[in-house]
Protein backbone atom coordinates (compact mmCIF):
# COMPACT_ATOMS: atom_id res chain seq x y z
CA UNK A 1 0.00 0.00 0.00
CA UNK A 2 1.25 3.22 -0.62
CA UNK A 3 0.90 5.03 2.56
CA UNK A 4 3.86 5.81 4.50
CA UNK A 5 3.27 6.07 8.44
CA UNK A 6 4.36 8.39 11.02
CA UNK A 7 7.98 7.61 12.36
CA UNK A 8 6.74 5.93 15.42
CA UNK A 9 10.01 5.83 17.52
CA UNK A 10 12.50 8.16 15.24
CA UNK A 11 15.85 7.30 15.63
CA UNK A 12 18.52 9.51 16.55
CA UNK A 13 20.17 11.48 14.08
CA UNK A 14 23.92 10.76 13.05
CA UNK A 15 25.86 13.42 13.63
CA UNK A 16 22.90 15.66 14.73
CA UNK A 17 23.70 18.73 16.93
CA UNK A 18 21.40 18.38 20.58
CA UNK A 19 19.57 21.66 21.26
CA UNK A 20 17.16 20.64 23.99
CA UNK A 21 18.00 17.47 26.47
CA UNK A 22 15.42 16.07 28.79
CA UNK A 23 15.84 18.95 31.68
CA UNK A 24 15.45 21.74 29.25
CA UNK A 25 12.29 20.41 27.66
CA UNK A 26 11.17 19.48 30.74
CA UNK A 27 11.68 23.31 32.14
CA UNK A 28 10.35 24.80 28.85
CA UNK A 29 7.10 22.90 29.26
CA UNK A 30 6.91 24.45 33.22
CA UNK A 31 7.25 27.79 31.81
CA UNK A 32 4.50 27.44 29.06
CA UNK A 33 2.00 25.82 31.32
CA UNK A 34 2.63 28.93 33.56
CA UNK A 35 2.72 31.38 30.61
CA UNK A 36 -0.96 29.28 29.46
CA UNK A 37 -2.30 30.49 33.27
CA UNK A 38 -1.21 33.03 33.25
CA UNK A 39 -2.58 34.33 29.99
CA UNK A 40 -5.82 32.05 31.10
CA UNK A 41 -5.99 33.47 34.55
CA UNK A 42 -6.15 30.57 35.42
CA UNK A 43 -7.34 26.77 34.52
CA UNK A 44 -10.95 28.06 33.96
CA UNK A 45 -12.55 27.14 30.33
CA UNK A 46 -9.19 25.80 29.23
CA UNK A 47 -9.26 23.14 26.51
CA UNK A 48 -5.53 21.43 25.53
CA UNK A 49 -5.91 19.67 21.74
CA UNK A 50 -2.31 17.82 21.08
CA UNK A 51 -1.98 17.53 17.12
CA UNK A 52 -0.68 13.38 16.96
CA UNK A 53 2.00 12.84 17.40
CA UNK A 54 3.92 13.91 19.77
CA UNK A 55 1.67 17.22 19.86
CA UNK A 56 -0.36 14.54 22.22
CA UNK A 57 2.23 13.49 24.52
CA UNK A 58 3.30 17.40 24.75
CA UNK A 59 -0.04 18.01 26.00
CA UNK A 60 -0.59 15.89 28.26
CA UNK A 61 2.80 16.55 30.19
CA UNK A 62 1.64 20.84 30.23
CA UNK A 63 -1.75 18.87 31.42
CA UNK A 64 -0.04 17.33 34.27
CA UNK A 65 2.17 20.85 35.30
CA UNK A 66 -1.63 22.47 35.15
CA UNK A 67 -3.08 19.98 37.58
CA UNK A 68 0.31 20.18 40.03
CA UNK A 69 0.00 24.14 40.15
CA UNK A 70 -3.68 24.90 40.22
CA UNK A 71 -5.07 21.49 41.48
CA UNK A 72 -7.73 21.26 38.50
CA UNK A 73 -7.60 18.62 35.64
CA UNK A 74 -7.47 20.51 32.31
CA UNK A 75 -9.60 18.45 29.78
CA UNK A 76 -6.77 17.07 26.93
CA UNK A 77 -8.23 15.88 23.65
CA UNK A 78 -6.46 14.89 20.29
CA UNK A 79 -6.96 16.58 16.69
CA UNK A 80 -6.29 14.86 13.83
CA UNK A 81 -5.62 17.25 10.71
CA UNK A 82 -4.63 14.10 8.23
CA UNK A 83 -7.81 14.97 6.15
CA UNK A 84 -7.76 18.56 6.22
CA UNK A 85 -4.01 18.82 5.08
CA UNK A 86 -3.38 21.01 2.16
CA UNK A 87 -0.92 18.43 0.35
CA UNK A 88 -3.18 15.44 0.46
CA UNK A 89 -2.79 15.42 -3.29
CA UNK A 90 0.95 15.44 -3.72
CA UNK A 91 1.52 12.77 -1.50
CA UNK A 92 0.58 9.24 -0.46
CA UNK A 93 -2.24 8.70 1.21
CA UNK A 94 -1.80 8.50 4.92
CA UNK A 95 -3.67 7.09 7.55
CA UNK A 96 -5.74 9.55 9.68
CA UNK A 97 -5.34 9.40 13.51
CA UNK A 98 -8.14 9.59 15.71
CA UNK A 99 -9.63 12.88 16.84
CA UNK A 100 -10.79 12.59 20.80
CA UNK A 101 -12.83 15.86 21.91
CA UNK A 102 -13.08 15.99 25.58
CA UNK A 103 -16.47 15.97 27.01
CA UNK A 104 -17.71 18.96 27.20
CA UNK A 105 -16.67 19.49 23.53
CA UNK A 106 -14.71 22.73 22.29
CA UNK A 107 -17.46 25.57 22.04
CA UNK A 108 -17.15 29.05 23.99
CA UNK A 109 -13.81 27.32 25.41
CA UNK A 110 -10.35 28.91 24.86
CA UNK A 111 -8.26 25.66 22.90
CA UNK A 112 -4.56 25.76 23.20
CA UNK A 113 -3.51 23.58 20.18
CA UNK A 114 -0.10 21.91 21.21
CA UNK A 115 2.51 20.66 18.27
CA UNK A 116 6.03 19.30 18.40
CA UNK A 117 7.59 21.92 15.84
CA UNK A 118 6.10 25.00 14.04
CA UNK A 119 7.49 25.41 10.48
CA UNK A 120 5.62 26.33 7.60
CA UNK A 121 2.46 26.99 9.79
CA UNK A 122 0.67 24.84 7.29
CA UNK A 123 -0.16 21.76 10.28
CA UNK A 124 -2.09 24.61 12.10
CA UNK A 125 -4.08 25.68 9.38
CA UNK A 126 -5.47 22.92 8.62
CA UNK A 127 -6.20 22.10 12.78
CA UNK A 128 -7.41 25.78 12.53
CA UNK A 129 -10.30 23.85 9.73
CA UNK A 130 -10.64 20.80 11.52
CA UNK A 131 -11.97 23.21 14.63
CA UNK A 132 -14.42 24.63 12.24
CA UNK A 133 -15.61 21.48 11.50
CA UNK A 134 -15.76 20.47 15.64
CA UNK A 135 -17.08 23.86 17.11
CA UNK A 136 -16.90 27.26 18.00
CA UNK A 137 -13.95 27.97 20.61
CA UNK A 138 -13.81 31.56 22.34
CA UNK A 139 -10.52 31.74 21.53
CA UNK A 140 -7.37 29.25 20.22
CA UNK A 141 -4.07 29.73 21.08
CA UNK A 142 -0.46 28.19 20.32
CA UNK A 143 1.94 26.31 22.26
CA UNK A 144 4.79 24.55 20.35
CA UNK A 145 7.80 23.39 21.96
CA UNK A 146 10.35 24.31 18.67
CA UNK A 147 9.35 27.01 16.55
CA UNK A 148 11.92 26.74 13.53
CA UNK A 149 10.83 29.47 11.44
CA UNK A 150 10.24 29.66 7.81
CA UNK A 151 6.70 30.62 7.74
CA UNK A 152 4.80 29.88 4.29
CA UNK A 153 1.45 31.31 6.26
CA UNK A 154 0.29 34.16 8.79
CA UNK A 155 0.35 31.93 11.85
CA UNK A 156 2.21 32.58 14.94
CA UNK A 157 2.78 30.71 18.43
CA UNK A 158 1.89 32.25 21.66
CA UNK A 159 3.91 29.75 23.61
CA UNK A 160 7.27 28.62 22.39
CA UNK A 161 9.43 26.43 24.13
CA UNK A 162 12.49 27.44 21.79
CA UNK A 163 12.93 29.65 19.05
CA UNK A 164 15.55 27.84 17.23
CA UNK A 165 16.88 29.75 14.04
CA UNK A 166 17.38 27.03 11.48
CA UNK A 167 17.98 26.49 7.25
CA UNK A 168 15.07 24.79 5.46
CA UNK A 169 18.13 22.08 4.35
CA UNK A 170 18.22 21.30 8.02
CA UNK A 171 16.11 18.94 10.12
CA UNK A 172 14.87 19.30 13.30
CA UNK A 173 13.76 16.47 15.06
CA UNK A 174 11.75 16.04 18.42
CA UNK A 175 11.94 12.72 20.40
CA UNK A 176 9.95 12.14 23.66
CA UNK A 177 10.05 9.14 25.86
CA UNK A 178 6.50 8.41 25.18
CA UNK A 179 7.80 7.28 21.75
CA UNK A 180 10.71 7.32 21.34
CA UNK A 181 12.40 6.30 24.29
CA UNK A 182 14.10 9.00 25.05
CA UNK A 183 13.60 13.22 25.45
CA UNK A 184 15.71 15.32 23.03
CA UNK A 185 15.40 17.90 20.77
CA UNK A 186 18.08 17.16 17.53
CA UNK A 187 19.07 19.53 14.54
CA UNK A 188 21.44 18.41 11.41
CA UNK B 1 -3.01 -0.31 -2.52
CA UNK B 2 -4.28 -0.67 -5.98
CA UNK B 3 -5.83 1.85 -8.37
CA UNK B 4 -9.09 -0.36 -8.82
CA UNK B 5 -10.57 -1.73 -6.06
CA UNK B 6 -12.33 -5.15 -8.03
CA UNK B 7 -11.72 -7.70 -5.89
CA UNK B 8 -11.24 -8.91 -2.13
CA UNK B 9 -7.90 -10.54 -4.06
CA UNK B 10 -6.83 -6.81 -4.66
CA UNK B 11 -6.10 -6.74 -0.78
CA UNK B 12 -3.02 -7.08 1.08
CA UNK B 13 -3.28 -8.02 4.47
CA UNK B 14 -1.87 -4.58 5.09
CA UNK B 15 -4.20 -2.50 3.13
CA UNK B 16 -6.95 -4.49 4.86
CA UNK B 17 -5.76 -3.13 8.33
CA UNK B 18 -5.39 0.30 7.18
CA UNK B 19 -8.43 0.56 5.92
CA UNK B 20 -10.19 -0.85 9.24
CA UNK B 21 -8.07 1.48 11.04
CA UNK B 22 -9.33 4.73 9.15
CA UNK B 23 -12.73 3.28 8.91
CA UNK B 24 -12.46 3.53 12.72
CA UNK B 25 -11.54 7.07 12.84
CA UNK B 26 -14.38 7.90 9.99
CA UNK B 27 -16.80 6.29 12.47
CA UNK B 28 -16.44 9.11 14.93
CA UNK B 29 -17.20 11.32 12.10
CA UNK B 30 -20.06 10.11 11.87
CA UNK B 31 -21.17 11.23 15.59
CA UNK B 32 -20.21 14.54 14.66
CA UNK B 33 -22.39 17.66 14.44
CA UNK B 34 -20.50 18.21 11.10
CA UNK B 35 -20.44 15.15 9.50
CA UNK B 36 -17.88 16.65 6.63
CA UNK B 37 -14.45 16.15 6.02
CA UNK B 38 -12.23 18.06 3.36
CA UNK B 39 -10.29 15.32 2.21
CA UNK B 40 -11.92 14.60 -1.50
CA UNK B 41 -12.74 18.27 -2.10
CA UNK B 42 -13.11 18.72 -5.78
CA UNK B 43 -13.01 15.08 -6.81
CA UNK B 44 -16.23 13.65 -8.66
CA UNK B 45 -17.38 10.52 -7.85
CA UNK B 46 -20.56 8.57 -10.42
CA UNK B 47 -22.58 5.93 -8.57
CA UNK B 48 -23.12 3.61 -11.27
CA UNK B 49 -25.91 1.14 -10.74
CA UNK B 50 -27.06 -1.11 -13.29
CA UNK B 51 -28.89 -3.04 -10.59
CA UNK B 52 -31.40 -2.11 -7.65
CA UNK B 53 -29.57 -1.22 -4.56
CA UNK B 54 -31.07 0.97 -1.34
CA UNK B 55 -28.19 0.64 0.89
CA UNK B 56 -24.62 0.04 -0.81
CA UNK B 57 -25.61 3.37 -3.20
CA UNK B 58 -26.93 5.61 -0.44
CA UNK B 59 -23.45 4.67 1.49
CA UNK B 60 -21.37 5.34 -1.24
CA UNK B 61 -23.13 8.39 -1.91
CA UNK B 62 -23.09 9.62 1.77
CA UNK B 63 -19.32 8.42 2.13
CA UNK B 64 -18.54 10.43 -0.95
CA UNK B 65 -20.44 13.81 0.40
CA UNK B 66 -19.16 13.58 4.09
CA UNK B 67 -15.55 13.24 2.16
CA UNK B 68 -16.53 16.73 0.28
CA UNK B 69 -16.42 14.76 -3.02
CA UNK B 70 -19.17 15.66 -5.40
CA UNK B 71 -21.26 12.44 -6.04
CA UNK B 72 -23.94 11.63 -8.77
CA UNK B 73 -26.04 8.71 -9.45
CA UNK B 74 -26.80 7.20 -11.87
CA UNK B 75 -29.34 4.48 -12.71
CA UNK B 76 -29.57 1.60 -15.58
CA UNK B 77 -33.11 2.24 -15.64
CA UNK B 78 -33.76 5.91 -16.98
CA UNK B 79 -30.05 6.45 -18.38
CA UNK B 80 -29.23 5.50 -22.13
CA UNK B 81 -28.31 2.19 -21.64
CA UNK B 82 -32.41 1.51 -21.31
CA UNK B 83 -31.92 3.22 -24.95
CA UNK B 84 -29.90 0.75 -26.04
CA UNK B 85 -26.77 1.89 -24.93
CA UNK B 86 -23.73 -0.36 -24.89
CA UNK B 87 -22.03 -0.50 -21.29
CA UNK B 88 -18.88 0.62 -22.82
CA UNK B 89 -20.35 3.71 -24.59
CA UNK B 90 -22.24 4.72 -21.54
CA UNK B 91 -19.04 4.44 -19.51
CA UNK B 92 -16.98 6.70 -21.77
CA UNK B 93 -19.26 9.17 -22.16
CA UNK B 94 -19.44 9.71 -18.51
CA UNK B 95 -15.70 9.03 -18.30
CA UNK B 96 -15.44 12.22 -20.41
CA UNK B 97 -16.82 13.85 -18.27
CA UNK B 98 -14.12 14.31 -15.83
CA UNK B 99 -14.71 11.30 -13.24
CA UNK B 100 -12.21 10.74 -10.93
CA UNK B 101 -13.76 7.65 -9.59
CA UNK B 102 -17.09 4.88 -10.89
CA UNK B 103 -18.99 3.22 -8.19
CA UNK B 104 -20.32 0.34 -10.19
CA UNK B 105 -22.83 -2.13 -9.85
CA UNK B 106 -23.54 -4.51 -12.81
CA UNK B 107 -25.82 -7.91 -13.30
CA UNK B 108 -22.57 -8.69 -15.43
CA UNK B 109 -19.77 -11.18 -13.94
CA UNK B 110 -16.45 -9.45 -14.04
CA UNK B 111 -18.04 -6.18 -15.94
CA UNK B 112 -15.98 -3.63 -13.17
CA UNK B 113 -13.04 -5.22 -14.50
CA UNK B 114 -13.96 -4.95 -17.65
CA UNK B 115 -14.76 -1.07 -17.50
CA UNK B 116 -11.16 -0.27 -15.49
CA UNK B 117 -9.78 -1.47 -18.82
CA UNK B 118 -11.71 1.32 -20.34
CA UNK B 119 -11.06 4.48 -18.34
CA UNK B 120 -8.33 5.99 -16.23
CA UNK B 121 -11.22 6.81 -13.12
CA UNK B 122 -10.68 4.47 -10.20
CA UNK B 123 -12.92 1.72 -10.50
CA UNK B 124 -14.51 0.43 -7.08
CA UNK B 125 -16.66 -2.70 -7.54
CA UNK B 126 -20.02 -2.15 -5.48
CA UNK B 127 -21.70 -5.87 -6.94
CA UNK B 128 -21.05 -7.50 -10.47
CA UNK B 129 -23.21 -10.65 -10.85
CA UNK B 130 -22.47 -13.48 -8.84
CA UNK B 131 -18.46 -12.61 -8.80
CA UNK B 132 -17.88 -10.21 -5.83
CA UNK B 133 -19.10 -7.20 -3.66
CA UNK B 134 -15.69 -6.19 -1.65
CA UNK B 135 -17.25 -3.33 -0.12
CA UNK B 136 -20.01 -5.57 1.99
CA UNK B 137 -17.23 -8.27 2.92
CA UNK B 138 -15.32 -5.66 4.53
CA UNK B 139 -17.54 -3.81 6.29
CA UNK B 140 -18.90 -7.36 7.76
CA UNK B 141 -15.64 -8.13 8.38
CA UNK B 142 -15.03 -4.69 10.46
CA UNK B 143 -18.40 -4.95 12.08
CA UNK B 144 -17.10 -8.40 13.57
CA UNK B 145 -13.94 -7.36 14.65
CA UNK B 146 -15.48 -4.46 16.55
CA UNK B 147 -17.52 -7.22 18.27
CA UNK B 148 -15.32 -10.14 18.81
CA UNK B 149 -11.72 -8.57 18.09
CA UNK B 150 -9.48 -10.37 15.63
CA UNK B 151 -10.64 -12.91 13.38
CA UNK B 152 -7.81 -15.18 13.25
CA UNK B 153 -8.88 -18.41 14.60
CA UNK B 154 -12.44 -17.63 15.08
CA UNK B 155 -14.86 -19.64 13.83
CA UNK B 156 -17.39 -18.13 11.46
CA UNK B 157 -20.44 -19.65 9.99
CA UNK B 158 -21.37 -18.36 6.91
CA UNK B 159 -25.08 -19.67 5.79
CA UNK B 160 -26.74 -19.27 2.88
CA UNK B 161 -27.07 -19.51 -1.24
CA UNK B 162 -23.12 -19.94 -2.34
CA UNK B 163 -23.89 -20.11 -6.23
CA UNK B 164 -25.49 -16.64 -6.27
CA UNK B 165 -24.27 -14.91 -3.41
CA UNK B 166 -21.30 -12.47 -4.28
CA UNK B 167 -21.40 -11.23 -0.95
CA UNK B 168 -20.81 -14.81 0.10
CA UNK B 169 -17.29 -15.23 -2.23
CA UNK B 170 -16.04 -12.14 -1.00
CA UNK B 171 -16.78 -12.96 2.51
CA UNK B 172 -14.85 -16.05 2.35
CA UNK B 173 -11.87 -14.70 0.75
CA UNK B 174 -11.89 -11.90 3.10
CA UNK B 175 -12.18 -14.07 6.53
CA UNK B 176 -9.51 -16.19 4.91
CA UNK B 177 -6.83 -13.77 4.73
CA UNK B 178 -7.96 -13.05 8.11
CA UNK B 179 -7.10 -16.43 8.99
CA UNK B 180 -10.72 -16.92 10.66
CA UNK B 181 -12.11 -20.58 10.57
CA UNK B 182 -15.01 -20.88 8.53
CA UNK B 183 -18.21 -23.13 7.76
CA UNK B 184 -20.35 -22.63 4.90
CA UNK B 185 -23.81 -24.07 5.42
CA UNK B 186 -25.64 -24.21 2.05
CA UNK B 187 -28.30 -26.19 0.89
CA UNK B 188 -26.38 -28.62 -1.93
CA UNK B 189 -28.69 -27.42 -4.33
CA UNK B 190 -27.03 -24.11 -4.04
CA UNK B 191 -23.13 -25.02 -3.84
CA UNK B 192 -21.86 -23.98 -7.06
CA UNK B 193 -19.93 -27.08 -9.12
CA UNK B 194 -16.23 -27.06 -8.08
CA UNK B 195 -17.10 -25.95 -4.16
CA UNK B 196 -15.49 -28.58 -2.81
CA UNK B 197 -12.25 -28.09 -4.47
CA UNK B 198 -12.49 -25.01 -3.57
CA UNK B 199 -13.25 -25.43 -0.04
CA UNK B 200 -9.97 -27.38 -0.24
CA UNK B 201 -7.52 -25.01 -1.90
CA UNK B 202 -8.79 -21.99 0.15
CA UNK B 203 -9.36 -24.50 3.30
CA UNK B 204 -12.98 -23.74 4.53
CA UNK B 205 -15.40 -26.25 5.63
CA UNK B 206 -18.78 -27.25 4.09
CA UNK B 207 -21.83 -28.17 5.95
CA UNK B 208 -25.29 -29.15 5.45
CA UNK B 209 -26.11 -29.35 9.38
CA UNK B 210 -26.81 -26.01 10.74
CA UNK B 211 -27.74 -27.27 14.09
CA UNK B 212 -24.16 -29.27 14.31
CA UNK B 213 -22.53 -25.97 13.74
CA UNK B 214 -24.16 -23.18 15.34
CA UNK B 215 -23.19 -24.38 19.24
CA UNK B 216 -19.35 -23.51 18.28
CA UNK B 217 -19.84 -20.24 16.22
CA UNK B 218 -18.04 -17.08 17.13
CA UNK B 219 -19.63 -15.10 14.60
CA UNK B 220 -22.96 -16.00 12.46
CA UNK B 221 -23.53 -14.12 9.01
CA UNK B 222 -27.01 -15.12 7.31
CA UNK B 223 -26.97 -14.38 3.94
CA UNK B 224 -30.67 -13.36 1.75
CA UNK B 225 -32.22 -15.77 0.21
CA UNK B 226 -31.55 -14.47 -3.49
CA UNK B 227 -35.16 -14.86 -5.60
CA UNK B 228 -34.59 -12.76 -8.21
CA UNK B 229 -31.48 -14.52 -9.25
CA UNK B 230 -33.25 -18.35 -9.08
CA UNK B 231 -35.50 -19.35 -11.56
CA UNK B 232 -36.76 -22.21 -9.46
CA UNK B 233 -35.85 -25.88 -8.46
CA UNK B 234 -32.88 -24.94 -6.08
CA UNK B 235 -35.24 -26.09 -2.93
CA UNK B 236 -38.87 -27.17 -3.11
CA UNK B 237 -40.21 -24.46 -0.88
CA UNK B 238 -39.41 -21.08 1.38
CA UNK B 239 -41.04 -23.16 4.54
CA UNK B 240 -38.34 -26.07 3.74
CA UNK B 241 -35.39 -23.81 3.47
CA UNK B 242 -36.35 -22.30 6.95
CA UNK B 243 -36.38 -25.69 8.16
CA UNK B 244 -33.44 -26.70 7.00
CA UNK B 245 -31.36 -23.18 6.94
CA UNK B 246 -33.25 -19.87 8.74
CA UNK B 247 -31.77 -18.87 11.94
CA UNK B 248 -35.33 -19.88 13.69
CA UNK B 249 -36.54 -18.92 17.11
CA UNK B 250 -35.01 -21.98 17.90
CA UNK B 251 -31.53 -22.40 16.55
CA UNK B 252 -30.77 -18.83 18.07
CA UNK B 253 -31.18 -20.62 21.31
CA UNK B 254 -27.61 -22.93 19.97
CA UNK B 255 -25.26 -19.84 19.72
CA UNK B 256 -23.83 -18.34 22.84
CA UNK B 257 -25.57 -14.55 23.76
CA UNK B 258 -22.76 -12.72 22.50
CA UNK B 259 -22.25 -14.29 19.16
CA UNK B 260 -22.39 -11.42 16.89
CA UNK B 261 -25.45 -11.94 14.00
CA UNK B 262 -25.21 -10.30 10.66
CA UNK B 263 -27.15 -10.18 7.76
CA UNK B 264 -25.85 -7.77 4.51
CA UNK B 265 -29.88 -7.18 3.82
CA UNK B 266 -32.22 -6.75 2.65
CA UNK B 267 -33.66 -9.11 5.06
CA UNK B 268 -36.32 -11.85 4.05
CA UNK B 269 -38.17 -11.77 7.36
CA UNK B 270 -39.34 -15.21 8.30
CA UNK B 271 -37.33 -17.07 5.28
CA UNK B 272 -33.55 -17.00 5.99
CA UNK B 273 -33.64 -14.95 9.34
CA UNK B 274 -36.39 -15.28 11.72
CA UNK B 275 -37.71 -11.54 13.53
CA UNK B 276 -36.33 -13.36 16.71
CA UNK B 277 -33.02 -13.52 15.28
CA UNK B 278 -32.96 -10.56 13.35
CA UNK B 279 -34.59 -8.19 16.30
CA UNK B 280 -32.45 -9.95 19.00
CA UNK B 281 -29.54 -7.77 21.33
CA UNK B 282 -26.95 -9.96 19.55
CA UNK B 283 -28.02 -8.65 16.18
CA UNK B 284 -25.49 -6.34 14.88
CA UNK B 285 -27.47 -5.77 11.50
CA UNK B 286 -28.27 -1.57 12.07
CA UNK B 287 -24.59 -2.01 12.92
CA UNK B 288 -23.38 -2.96 9.76
CA UNK B 289 -25.11 -0.45 7.74
CA UNK B 290 -23.38 2.25 9.80
CA UNK B 291 -20.01 0.70 9.43
CA UNK B 292 -21.02 0.53 6.07
CA UNK B 293 -20.05 4.28 5.56
CA UNK B 294 -17.12 4.25 7.91
CA UNK B 295 -15.66 1.21 5.60
CA UNK B 296 -16.77 3.34 2.02
CA UNK B 297 -14.90 6.48 3.66
CA UNK B 298 -11.92 4.29 4.17
CA UNK B 299 -12.24 2.77 0.87
CA UNK B 300 -12.89 6.11 -1.19
CA UNK B 301 -10.29 8.50 0.91
CA UNK B 302 -7.66 5.62 0.09
CA UNK B 303 -8.33 5.30 -3.18
CA UNK B 304 -9.00 8.97 -4.16
CA UNK B 305 -7.04 11.11 -1.46
CA UNK B 306 -3.30 10.58 -2.38
CA UNK B 307 -1.21 10.39 -5.88
CA UNK B 308 1.12 7.77 -6.31
CA UNK B 309 -0.99 4.88 -6.55
CA UNK B 310 0.94 0.95 -7.39
CA UNK B 311 -0.65 0.35 -10.79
Amino acid sequence: MSTHPEPQDAAPIAGGRSVLDTNSISRALTRISHEILEHNKGAGNLVLLGIPTRGVHLANRIATRIAKVEGAQVPVGTLDITMYRDDLRDNPTRNPHRTEIPTGGIDGRTVVLVDDVLYSGRTIRAALDALNDIGRPAAVRLAVLVDRGHRELPIRADHVGKNLPSARAERVLVRLSEVDGQDEVQIS
Amino acid sequence: MKKHLLSIDDLTIDDIDELFETAAQMHDVQGRSVKKLPALRGRTIINLFFEDSTRTRSSFEIAGKWLSADTINITGKGSSASKGESLRDTVLTICAMGVDALVMRHGASGAAKQVSEWTDAVVINAGDGTHEHPSQALLDAYTLTRHIGSLEGKHVVIVGDLTHSRVFRSNIKLLRKLQAQVTVVAPATLLPAGAKSWAESSGFAISNDLDAVLPTADAVMMLRVQKERMSGGFFPSAREYTVGYGLTKDRLALLRPDVPICHPGPMNRGLEIAADAADAAQSVVLEQVSAGVAIRMAILYHQLAGEGNDE
